[in-house]
């Protein structure tokens, strides 16, 4: 009786040691890119760093009642949060709150919530839900498209809430598809089309279509054995010169002025000195301020609460998307290294703990949230350090926010608690 | 493999994160000053700039208050233009001009304070001062400047302007509209003049609002007034000089031989010292910098190099007394000049032949020193080793090379050595004959006015000079130890007395007889030398220029003198005349005999000097009747 007990409460230390590190050190550079002027009582609601702690003890008790439920719960229950997530996200059509031109929240009192960053878990649970049936099989393309649609509902919402950074999230559970029996051409394809789409603002259509027939033309020539038909080449040379033409075109009449400009000084197409200079004041403040702020830490930082750039709100937004560059001010090389250090330990940990998985539930819902924090710590600290055009996500556990932490904290222990019950399967 | 897609991207996500982190602040953000840091506003606080005085204590540069008006453009509240008028009458430029002003200010920054209309008058404060509220974006910020006390020795005092962007290049310590010493002693004891800037670490917001002190205060300094100096130019015999070369060029350099403190180091035409400070500095200062006629920046005193003349022939009968190859007694005849086989090399004026050492001082024989010369030349049995020894002995005195003083510009002068010749001529394809120019001071040999006062110095020190210097005391600090030790020359002691006396009967009864002054022994000697500029490519040669060197009184010399005018005829014409004058000026503190002043202060040496720049043919040399000045004023 007392083993079977144990047993049944085997939680994984290692990922609830790493959650609590994330938090605890987001905290401390939270508290430094919000505090103005001396701290006097750190419980302090009015500032962001009080609201934080409220937060944090919040996410505590929201881990005890995940942890309490019983793990056969959220395989049952998929289908609804499911569907309560999609309706919340609809209700802010009507109930919404706009802040920053985008309708995404919701007001009760002085507070906000943000359905989107609870609908990942809910999506996620519900892609496990249907890929771990019984029935389906992702090599069809039947449920492949079912299996689709279940992520581009959410996805379309946020993005007709004009939130279009946490649209971008959804794409993780390519991973997920992949891992799941996705068929091979898909990554092939999509491996491509970034490669021709990328090449078609750099170099223009026509250079893209020339190096596409060449690449098409040697493939051709080198498999001499399992020739396809010629017919079938060229169809999709075709199909590439429509697609780079298609996204010349989106990005010049699609893409808004700010999103063009952000792309344009990542993959830096403008050559005209005068104009890149009035589109980096435009566009790349947030970025030069970001990366000079990381730059500024050396080693070993400045010191806790010591950021100069900090301290001065040089980098907009520090307390939420560009928090990283706080970490790389004040804590330097080292400090930073231990973030990134901590984020690859974590998502490497819950894809052990994923492929460890008896239930294929487990593993699927394993697989997304490792896919979920892999994109969120990609894009984030990729955009802060100006290795990836800017997109406003935010960064887990450090970036500022209820909505935020509780949406990260629900999708991790969700999984701690399937990964508890692993022990009871069979 | 299915499984390894998500864990390998991860892992190359976490190393590609890694190397840039590595690359941003390990690689770039090695160092961390909080100088460079943009979040962090340095506010400087200025010390006082240290002042200046004389060698009697005579305060000759102080400080002043100055108001510059300053804008910063983006906190301008925009004003009509009936506004615009009035502010502009207030400032007193037109409209356009503040237009232009405005536009030059937003370009060089719309956020950073730029200077509008600097060093405004103290009236002109007083009333804008009044009404500046109600111009936002535009302040008043008070500075210091430099006030002089004097209006002479604009040459020695220099003067400061704003630092060039090559200034802060060498030095970090500058920033962006700082002032720096840019000639005289401004430049030459810069640092210790300037003192420490304070600074006020102040963090600032993105908006570039200020929050408070960094770390309360940490690192602030503050700031270390300048010390002040004392200069060994003697003031009053300084505008003396000033006064008797108006109207001429040249320069005189006077030194206090026992410790080569230089009493007044004159150059002509000079300035206003008080023209380069204030509002119309810029303008005055292109207007000296860019009259290339008269030069009236080129210190003449220090950088005018030009055959010596026959004050060299004091140094060549030195040399020959030392190498032991002339006897003072030794004679010498003299054909009106110095002939080779039947071959005149050099003539000469008239005057009674045969002559010893002293009547070939006294008399300035042109031949007499042809025949010493050549024979130091001769003495070795390679004419270029003859050459090293003499160079050598010259050398000694501080000439032919920059006498490392602490003056910003100066010239080396020349002495030329064998390998001179050898590229001149070929190797050995030259002896004494060729170069007996030398033995009177011209062809090869060049000197500055200063050099020779020092030459003058060393001989009437009896064979060691000090470095002529312009510090004579700093405020709680020592001066430069180079000052204060004595440089020997090659020349036994026993040696000068005979060289002296010869000098010494220059004035008795020798080239400069009329310019005894009563009272005083003086030595000297008189230089006349020939010169040559281009005129429109064709080598023209120009009026002789006038040289005089002396010291006095002869034992113990107190006052040690070079005094140079260009295209002045003779030694003693001018020169000659006014060394006599800085002399007793000096050692007497009064000037006796006032006709002579009167001569030089009523002849002027203009007309000669316009002679090149006619266009028409002139003479030169021949004039007796020199310009006069009828109404001269002796103060300005």
């Amino acid at each position: 009786m007392y083993r079977e007990n144990q047993r049944r409460f085997q939680f994984d230390w290692i990922i609830i040691l790493l959650y609590v590190l994330l938090v605890a050190f987001g905290y401390l550079n939270i508290l430094s890119a919000s505090h103005v002027g001396e701290i006097t009582n750190y419980f302090d609601t009015s500032q962001l760093y009080g609201k934080q702690l409220i937060f944090m003890g919040l996410s505590l008790i929201l881990i005890i009642l995940i942890l309490s439920l019983e793990a056969k719960f959220y395989e049952r229950f998929a289908s609804i949060i499911y569907l309560i997530a999609i309706l919340a996200l609809l209700g802010l059509f009507i109930f919404g709150k706009e802040i920053n031109g985008a309708r995404s929240w919701y007001g009760i009192g002085s507070m906000t919530i943000q359905p989107s960053e609870f609908a990942k878990f809910a999506t996620a649970l519900a892609v496990a839900k249907y890929i771990s049936d019984i029935q389906t099989n992702m090599k069809t393309l039947k449920d492949q498209l079912r299996v689709a649609a279940i992520i581009v509902i959410p996805a379309l919402l946020i993005l007709l809430q004009n939130d279009a950074g946490s649209t971008i999230v959804y794409l993780a559970f390519f991973f997920v598809f992949y891992r799941e029996g996705l068929q091979q051409v898909y990554l092939v394809v999509a491996l491509s089309l970034i490669f021709l789409a990328v090449l078609s603002l750099k170099l223009g259509v026509t250079i893209t279509v020339l190096i596409a027939a060449a690449v098409l033309l040697s493939r051709y020539l080198l498999r001499r054995k399992k020739r396809s038909s010629v017919l079938q080449y060229i169809l999709v040379l075709l199909l590439a010169i429509g697609f780079s033409f298609g996204v010349k075109l989106f990005y010049q009449h699609v893409l808004k002025p700010h999103q063009q400009n952000r792309i344009s000084l990542w993959l830096r197409l403008e050559k005209d000195p005068i104009k890149l200079e009035k589109m980096k004041k435009a566009e790349a403040y947030n970025l030069i301020q970001s990366e000079q702020a990381i730059s500024s830490g050396g080693i070993t930082g400045k010191g806790f609460l010591q950021g100069t750039r900090t301290t001065g709100k040089f980098v907009p937004e520090q307390e939420t998307d560009y928090i990283f560059s706080t970490v790389g001010e004040e804590w330097g090389f080292l400090g930073s290294s231990f973030v990134v250090i901590l984020f690859v330990a974590l998502i490497i940990r819950i894809l052990y703990l994923a492929e460890a998985q008896k239930s294929q539930f487990s593993r699927v819902y394993g697989y997304g949230v490792a896919s979920i924090f892999f994109l969120h710590f990609t894009i984030n600290i990729g955009m802060v350090m100006g290795l990836i055009p800017t997109v406003g996500i935010p960064l887990p556990f450090f970036s500022y926010g209820g909505s935020g932490l509780w949406g990260f904290t629900i999708l991790l222990f969700i999984f701690v608690k399937l990964d508890s019950n692993k022990i009871n399967e069979w | 493999m299915r499984k390894l897609l998500l864990l390998s991207t991860t892992i190359l996500v976490g190393l590609v994160f890694l190397a840039r982190l590595f690359y941003l602040q390990v690689y770039h953000g090695a160092s961390y000053s909080i100088l460079e840091d943009t979040a962090i506003r340095k506010e400087y606080n200025y010390p006082k700039r240290g002042y200046v005085y004389d060698r009697n204590g005579k305060l000759l540069v102080a400080n002043q208050p100055s108001y510059d008006v300053m804008v910063i453009p983006r906190e301008i509240e925009p004003l009509d233009s009936l506004e615009i008028r009035e502010f502009c009458d207030l400032l007193g430029i037109d409209v356009d001009t503040y237009e232009e002003k405005l536009q030059k200010a937003i370009n060089y920054s719309p956020r950073l304070p730029s200077p509008f209309v600097p060093q405004l008058s103290k009236e002109d404060y007083a009333v804008l001062q009044e009404v500046m509220w109600k111009y936002e974006g535009f302040y008043i910020q008070k500075r210091s400047m430099r006030a002089y006390q004097t209006n002479i020795g604009a040459n020695v005092l220099g003067d400061l302007g704003e630092v060039g962007q090559r200034d802060i290049n060498r030095d970090s310590y500058y920033k962006m509209g700082d002032l720096i010493g840019k000639q005289g002693i401004e430049k030459s004891y810069e640092k210790t003049l300037r003192g420490t800037k304070g600074i006020n670490f102040i963090q600032k917001d993105r908006f570039n609002k200020n929050i408070g002190p960094y770390k309360n205060g940490l690192y602030d300094t503050l700031p270390k007034p300048g010390k002040d100096i004392t200069i060994t130019i003697d003031s009053e015999l300084q505008a003396y000089g000033e006064l008797l070369m108006k109207h001429k060029r040249g320069g005189i350099v006077a030194l206090e031989p026992s410790s080569g403190e230089i009493l007044a180091m004159v150059t002509g035409p000079s300035y206003n010292p008080n023209l380069l400070v204030g509002r119309e500095r810029n303008k005055n200062f292109s207007r000296l910098f860019r009259d290339t006629i008269n030069m009236p920046t080129y210190d003449r005193g220090l950088q005018a190099q030009y055959p010596p003349g026959s004050p060299f022939k004091v140094i060549n009968a030195l040399i020959a007394l030392q190498e032991g190859v002339v006897d003072t007694n030794d004679r010498f005849s003299c054909r009106m000049g110095y002939y080779y086989g039947s071959r005149k090399l050099t003539g000469c004026h008239h005057h009674k032949s045969p002559v010893n050492m002293n009547q070939g001082i006294s008399q300035s024989c042109n031949a007499y020193f042809v025949n010493v010369y050549r024979r130091i030349i001769e003495k070795y049995d390679d004419a270029g080793d003859g050459v090293n020894v003499w160079a050598n002995h010259a050398k000694s005195f501080g000439l032919g090379d920059f006498l490392n003083n602490d003056l910003p510009v100066g010239r080396p002068g020349r002495i030329p050595d064998g390998d001179y010749y050898d590229r001149a001529y070929g190797d050995d394809r030259w002896a004494s004959t060729y170069i007996v120019s030398n033995a009177i001071g011209q062809g090869e040999v060049e000197a500055t006015p200063i050099q020779l006062a020092n030459m003058a110095a060393a001989i009437g020190n009896r064979g060691y000079y000090y470095t002529p210097h312009i510090i004579k005391d700093i405020e709680g600090d020592t001066i430069p130890s180079k000052f204060k030790l004595p440089k020997y020359t090659s020349i036994d002691k026993e040696h000068f007395e005979p060289v002296i006396q010869g000098m010494f009967d220059v004035y008795n009864e020798g080239t400069a007889s009329t310019l005894r002054i009563p009272g005083i022994d003086i030595c000297g000697k008189t230089g006349t030398a020939e010169n040559f500029i281009k005129i429109d490519g064709v080598k023209t040669q120009l009026t002789d220029h006038s040289i005089f060197v002396a010291f006095a009184p002869k034992d113990n010399p107190t006052i040690a003198i070079a005094v140079f005018v260009e295209n002045g005829y003779w030694g003693s014409r001018f020169a000659g005349k006014m060394a006599s004058l800085m002399i007793e000026k000096y050692i007497k503190g009064e000037t006796t005999r006032k006709d002579l002043e009167k001569w030089i202060f009523t002849h002027s040496l203009e007309n000669e000097y316009a002679k090149p720049y006619s266009g028409e043919p002139f003479k030169i040399n021949g004039e007796t009747q020199l310009q006069v000045i009828e109404n001269y004023a002796t103060i300005d």
